[in-house]
């Protein structure tokens, strides 16, 4: 749709006319600003929280560990240069030896959400798939932030009784 | 010939004042659109709905996805 809507512009005389073909989905799923209607509640990537750790995958797991140690984490991210996701070290990947590489011991691939998603539907499926925490990224893979489930059943309101 | 703009490209120009326009049905516009975009419906799009456009300046058009 949008092609043909910047043809037509160029026909009416516009001089730089641009088409966003991945559009409003790529916009949303980024993380970035919206408005409307049905963009009112608090979505994941309000909810995440940004500031956890990474390494990289040839940096040795006790040097992750000590990085999770000092900023009061439970885990660490593996990422390349660009902050693509490739893997993850909690705790119990990262009491694997401390020469070891982030690459050797992280758990492969793991799941990962886009920003837009609203933080009550995420609750509800954390809480079914009993996942204490989920990572957060772009379209493009790249990490924005962790977000645990409690945070996520708190901003959904959910109550004690229902978050047991 | 229109170019193609990623998100990259897109937050560039918009620093760059260009105006981004969503051609989806007003329906659509009216429950989730970038922030700051007008909306003119593919279906209205003439010399009387950009009438308020600047026609030298960089205007950025968009639908939901690639469908």
């Amino acid at each position: 749709m949008s092609p043909r809507a910047a043809w037509r512009l160029e026909g009416m005389g516009f001089t730089e006319v641009y088409d966003y073909p991945p559009g409003k989905a790529d916009w949303s799923a980024s993380g970035l600003p919206m408005e409307g209607t049905q963009t009112n509640g608090p979505t994941i990537g309000d909810a995440a929280r940004r500031g956890v750790p990474t390494c990289s995958p040839a940096e040795t797991v006790g040097a992750a560990r000590e990085r999770m140690g000092e900023a009061g984490w439970d885990r660490c991210v593996v990422v390349s240069k660009e902050r693509v996701v490739l893997g993850l070290l909690r705790e119990k990947e990262s009491d694997a030896d401390p020469q070891a590489t982030a690459e050797e011991a992280m758990r492969n691939g793991p799941a990962t959400f886009r920003p837009d998603e609203p933080v009550e539907k995420m609750a509800k499926r954390m809480r079914e798939r009993g996942a204490s925490a989920i990572l957060v990224t772009t379209p493009d893979g790249k990490l924005m932030g962790l977000l645990y489930r409690d945070e996520a059943e708190r901003l959904a309101g959910l109550g004690a009784s229902e978050r047991s | 010939m229109p170019k193609e703009a990623f998100r990259g490209a897109v937050l560039r120009l918009l620093e760059e004042g260009a105006r981004l326009v969503e051609v989806l049905p007003r329906q659509e516009y009216e429950e989730a659109h970038l922030r700051g975009a007008i909306n003119i419906p593919l279906k209205e799009l003439g010399r009387e709905s950009t009438v308020g456009l600047d026609r030298a300046a960089p205007v950025i058009v968009y639908c939901h996805d690639y469908l």
